[in-house]
């Protein structure tokens, strides 16, 4: 083996350094392709006979891209056609350096033996390793040593019998190094003339992202946005405190506006107002871009418009007006907001996006708009021959870039997801918004699942206490095939009573490190869609081995308390155990028992036991602040053959309902002490920050109009407010108050101990708080159940249990999940409501004023828990007469003004106008405002009604 | 920027080596007629100079003096111009006296002190040139010295550091792998008998992950031992060649 050294010099920033580098060079670096007679390589990557059919290379070929190629075109080196691809090490380096995700993708590609794409270590390689020379840029060192290693291939390759000869095909765009490397013989081809050679695939085109050459054909000459900085100017603006750095948020009810937020030092951050589309320049939802507040008195308030982007305009008349119209807004000096300007982008944040075609009025164009499903993010301008096929289907697509001539970003077409309007479709694209990994398991994981028949062994029973004739049971909601707590409660012989909760013992099964606990913690937590499940572990765990079902033998995690006559802790302790249900309930099942009298066998008494303890516990919870909010949730009856929604109701909640959620609650807390106890730096917690005050300006101002005052500066003072807050005879007022007290909140998160001081659960009212008891359906629960079971001497640690770095990136995971999965689920209910209006036609229905914007009221159905928004302006009607007080907030239309709370009578129908955003349209009925208000709709005709009931 | 990748899937490192291997080692014995041993090492970038002085009878104070071995001892100083940013104090800093200490604590153990009642044995060894694994290349230095000058020892004691990155254990770590974060594991070993000088880590590693380490440590010394005894038998055959025997 030769080594031999070179060095490489290197300055760093803040004073120049002179680094020094070994750099050795290689001689056993094969090149990792199976003709190959002369290296000495164990595997091969790149195979013998590798077929593409192209026009311009008739021969079996390697492809080796360079560095633009692979970022620009990351989605044709993706498709499954394209194989036998050479990747360089400084391919691969320059990738790295310069975009995060391509990277990844780029590694993903590389791990997929499908695909056999080999990485070639050409750096390090004694005869590829080239030096920078005088006066070269780093660029174009690296494009030379892209030619070298080229070269060095095509010359290996050739001393192959001929018979099996191939050649390397380098794919460059740049045109520079494309002279350069024809001058030395080697075969080039830009990236569009090869993929437009390959004769069986022409739909690879659609597939080609648009590069600079190609922008000047496709967009007019005007200049529509100012031009963006240089990341070396945003920089030092940044740190000369000129420019501020921030996340670009797009509104989602109006295209010309967005918030940007700037972290600043620790906790304080502030939000920056941009209005207009060349304030706006170019920043896409989520982009981390570099903003210059505008002077004091170009500040403007946010709009309350709402406005959307109605697609290509004739001209920018339209659009200007919609511009003027949204500066004229209110002005008042107290509601102006920091307003800036976007000058430069400092990080695309583009993946993928979901959408429809909006074909082009031109019947033969091939330039089509493409509308994103999310309206944060703007049309995308595409080019594609298949229009006429994805017209009507759900497609995604990519963005490649955005000129500043160009009214909309360039981008190109992935692939299809499926035909609009259908429910997997409509699935589908929920779960690709909502980035909700839902692929079936691969083999690797089902590898780890247990082999059935499955029994407990002697084993298992040796290290576990055996708890199988305690008299346990499970309480559910209907339908319910994850059961992963049961409860049980008996008396002592010291007059205490003793109450178990024992929990799936989900971490038996899944082994830290292997493929389906990574799988688990990737995914983070189960999805509940309507009508679907996401599972996070296989079936055979969630559904079977670890379900606690009543009458078979399970394993568990148990807590077991002694507690006192006042329901006060006087002992815990933790085990795991072997249980055996005794009875898997519904909530109103288990109510029905308890309320029956005659019924007095020991699963009753137990659930009477518990029924009286968690009264004690929630009494003593709320005397202590915790909070009871309120959200409208709905559930929805699936036809059993169709999956349609028949009907919806909302959620009702039992008295058992919130008996188990006592005895959970209990759980955590109490694990939550013992894990921090015991790993006072790595323990997995979960915390519920306190909100600001500004938060509840809207609950404020809610309360004034109805003449009450809600307290805000403690939890304990919310609650006891919002108690007292009654108003005779509207019994729903408190209800609503509740839900929009819950919108004032701040997310529940997880954390790691040791990278965190404030442990507070605010809605609680607990000082430590963790998840411990739904491991099955969360991942952080298995890691508390880990940590749990080294505390108590069950288990053993692993490396990444104890590393709190790992722990707190974890935790980041999980919260991205469950927010996620949270938006996934709410769109779920979403959709399936529209499902619902559109079997049922048109329906009047009362409901309540939410929030009154300045051309709009939102309105809350509590029949349903549906909101929406009723629009006072029309595009083909004069606009009503609108007078908006800001401060009350009330909105005066044609004399009739609307307060807050106010009782509303409106028609719910499905506007369906717009395939890709159904959305519900309500239209008020009562009060009656000429030239507002609608008729009330007539009822629907009898046959239809008939074939709904029955 | 991201961050170094310090093991790449190929299983390259930065530098171009593999997980297991060792940067090239070159050495010098005799360096200086002056003192009674000396050497000169270089294990990549990091070079080293050692020079050994004694056995000779204790100066200072005599109340060092030990009744029934030799005092030992060490001092390690670096050159100003050895690191990227020249260094202020050349010696007499917290992190050199430590690292004077474990020298003494490694030779102690190896050297055969009791053959030199009351007497002492000096060693001074300097860094020129620094690039990650200064004990290490400081022990070496010592070593080859030491037997430079003559003094009888157990074995050799070879040193070398080893650091844990993506579940594998990487050996001879340069300075871009120590500073890149993670473990930095130093071994000084008696190859020939196993037995362990000095261990010294800082950074906290999983129980499960020590085993691994230390192998791979262990490994990477008996490799060095083998290059020193090279130099050593070299060295032995050019003196023996020209003083004619």
């Amino acid at each position: 083996m030769l080594k031999s050294k070179t060095f490489v010099k290197k300055t760093r920033s803040g004073g120049i350094m002179k680094i020094v580098r070994e750099h050795y060079l290689r001689d056993d670096i094969w090149c990792g392709s199976e003709v190959c007679t002369e290296c000495k390589q164990e595997e091969t990557v790149l195979q013998k006979d590798t077929y593409i059919e192209s026009n311009l290379c008739s021969f079996p070929h390697y492809l080796l891209p360079d560095t633009n190629i692979v970022l620009s075109q990351i989605d044709i080196l993706e498709d499954p056609l394209i194989k036998n691809v050479i990747i360089l090490q400084t391919v691969l380096q320059e990738v790295r350096h310069r975009s995060a995700p391509i990277y990844k993708r780029l590694k993903d590609i590389l791990h997929d033996k499908e695909k056999h794409f080999y990485t070639f270590t050409n750096e390090h390689h004694r005869e590829t390793y080239i030096e920078r020379e005088q006066g070269e840029s780093a660029n174009d060192r690296n494009d030379r040593a892209i030619r070298i290693s080229t070269k060095w291939y095509s010359d290996h390759l050739n001393n192959t019998p001929t018979d099996k000869r191939l050649k390397v095909v380098l794919l460059t765009n740049d045109r520079g190094n494309k002279e350069k490397a024809e001058e030395s013989g080697l075969l080039t081809y830009r990236c569009e003339e090869y993929v437009k050679s390959l004769i069986a695939n022409p739909e690879l085109v659609d597939r080609l992202a648009l590069t600079n050459d190609d922008k000047n054909e496709i967009t007019s000459s005007k200049v529509l946005f100012p031009e963006h900085l240089p990341l070396s100017r945003i920089q030092s603006g940044i740190k000369s405190g000129t420019f501020q750095q921030g996340t670009f948020r797009a509104s989602r009810d109006n295209y010309l506006e967005a918030t940007v937020f700037v972290h600043g030092e620790g906790d304080d951050s502030t939000e920056v107002l941009i209005q207009g589309l060349q304030n706006l320049n170019r920043a896409v939802h989520q982009d981390l871009v570099a903003v210059e507040i505008l002077p004091l008195n170009q500040w403007v308030a946010p709009s309350s418009v709402v406005l959307q982007d109605e697609g290509p305009k004739e001209d920018d008349v339209t659009e200007e007006e919609e511009e003027a119209e949204l500066k004229s807004g209110p002005s008042g000096a107290a509601s102006r907001k920091p307003t800036g300007r976007v000058v430069g982008i400092i990080k695309r944040n583009w993946r993928p996006f979901c959408g429809m075609l909006f074909l082009s009025q031109i019947k033969e164009a091939t330039r089509h708009l493409f509308t994103p499903a999310d309206r944060r993010i703007p049309r995308i301008r595409i080019e594609t021959r298949q229009a006429a096929t994805l017209a009507g289907q759900r497609i995604m697509v990519a963005v490649d870039g955005w000129p500043k001539h160009s009214r909309y970003p360039n981008g190109h077409f992935v692939r299809s997801l499926g035909s609009a309007g259908d429910k997997e479709t409509e699935t589908e694209v929920l779960l690709l918004e909502h980035d909700v990994p839902h692929q079936d398991f691969s083999q690797a994981v089902l590898s780890f699942l247990p082999k059935m028949p499955w029994n407990i062994t002697e084993e298992d029973m040796a290290v576990r206490e055996d708890l199988r004739n305690l008299t346990v049971c499970s309480v559910d909601p209907p339908g319910c095939t994850d059961i992963d707590d049961a409860l049980h409660c008996r008396d002592l012989p010291n007059g205490n009573q003793e109450v178990g909760v024992h929990i799936a013992d989900v971490s038996h099964f899944i082994r830290p490190g292997n493929a389906m606990d990574l799988e688990a913690a990737n995914r983070g937590t189960t999805v509940y869609l309507t009508g679907r499940r996401i599972d996070m572990v296989p079936e055979l765990l969630s559904s079977n081995l670890c379900s606690l079902r009543s009458s078979v033998e399970r394993l568990a995690f148990s807590c077991i308390w002694e507690i006192n006559d006042k329901a006060e802790i006087v002992k815990t302790r933790f085990t795991k155990s072997v249980i055996n249900s005794k009875a898997s309930l519904t909530y109103a099942e288990a109510q029905m028992r308890i309320d029956d009298a005659n019924m007095n066998d020991d699963t009753t008494k137990s659930l009477r036991g518990l029924n009286r303890l968690a009264k004690i516990l929630k009494k003593r919870r709320i005397e202590k602040g915790a909070l009871t909010l309120s959200s409208p949730e709905v559930r929805f009856h699936i036809d059993s053959e169709t999956h349609d929604p028949i009907d919806l109701q909302t959620k009702e909640l039992k008295e058992t309902n919130s008996m188990v959620e006592e005895f959970m609650l209990l759980a955590n807390i109490s694990v939550a002490q013992k894990i921090y106890d015991e790993f006072s730096e790595c323990a997995l917690l979960r915390k519920h920050p306190a909100p600001p005050p500004s938060n509840y300006d809207i609950l404020n101002k809610a309360a004034k109009s109805k003449d009450m005052v809600i307290h805000t500066d403690s939890a304990k003072a919310l609650a006891d407010s919002l108690d007292a807050a009654q108003v005779d005879g509207f019994p729903y007022f408190n209800t609503l108050l509740r839900i929009l007290a819950t919108r004032c909140m701040m997310q529940a998160v997880y954390f790691c101990s040791g990278m965190d001081s404030d442990f507070h659960h605010y809605g609680l009212a607990s000082p430590i708080y963790t998840h411990f008891t739904s491991p099955i359906r969360r991942y952080s629960d298995i890691i508390v159940h880990r940590l749990l079971a080294v505390a108590i001497g069950a288990d053993s640690t692993y490396p990444d249990l104890m590393d709190k770095h790992k722990q707190s990136a974890l935790c980041n995971n999980l919260n991205y999940r469950h927010k996620m999965a949270q938006y996934a689920q709410r769109a779920s209910v979403a959709y399936h409501t529209q499902l619902f209006f559109k079997s049922r036609g048109i329906l009047n229905e009362e409901g309540f004023i939410l929030f009154v914007r300045k051309n709009a009221i939102i309105v809350l159905i509590p029949k349903f828990g549906l909101e929406g928004t009723v629009f006072f302006e029309n595009k083909d009607k004069p606009s009503p007469k609108l007078i908006f007080n800001e401060e009350a907030p009330s909105l005066t239309v044609e004399g009739h003004s609307f307060n807050m709370f106010d009782k509303v009578k409106v028609t719910i129908s499905l506007d369906a106008s717009n395939v890709q955003h159904q959305k519900i349209r309500m239209s008020l009925v009562e009060p009656v405002i000429s030239g507002v208000s609608v008729a009330p709709s007539e009822p629907e005709p009898e046959v239809k009604r008939a074939k709904l009931d029955r | 920027m991201a961050g170094l990748e310090l093991l790449s899937d190929q299983g390259y490192r930065l530098d171009g080596r593999k997980a297991a291997e060792l940067r090239k080692v070159q050495a010098r014995m005799g360096v200086f007629a002056q003192a009674d041993g000396s050497a000169y090492i270089e294990q990549g970038n990091t070079k080293a100079l050692a020079v050994v002085y004694g056995p000779h009878e204790v100066r200072g104070s005599r109340s060092k003096t030990l009744h029934d071995r030799a005092v030992i001892n060490c001092q390690y100083s670096m050159a100003t111009f050895s690191t990227a940013e020249r260094k202020r104090r050349p010696h007499g800093d917290r992190k050199s006296t430590e690292m004077s200490l474990h020298l003494k604590q490694t030779f102690e153990a190896a050297v055969l002190t009791n053959l030199y009642p009351r007497s002492q044995i000096d060693i001074y060894v300097k860094i020129l040139q620094s690039d990650g694994g200064n004990y290490s290349a400081c022990v070496n230095a010592a070593t080859l010295a030491v037997v430079d000058a003559g003094i009888p020892m157990r074995d050799y004691v070879c040193a070398c550091t080893a650091g844990f990155v993506d579940e594998t254990p990487l050996a001879d770590l340069c300075h871009a792998e120590e500073s890149g974060g993670g473990t930095s594991l130093a071994l000084a070993l008696l190859p020939r008998g196993g037995h362990i000088a000095l261990l010294q880590m800082d950074a906290r590693l999983h129980q499960d992950h020590l085993e691994t380490l230390m192998e791979a440590a262990m490994t990477a010394c008996k490799g060095v031992s083998k290059v020193l005894d090279e130099v050593v038998r070299q060295h032995l055959q050019e003196v023996s060649a020209l003083t004619g025997e």
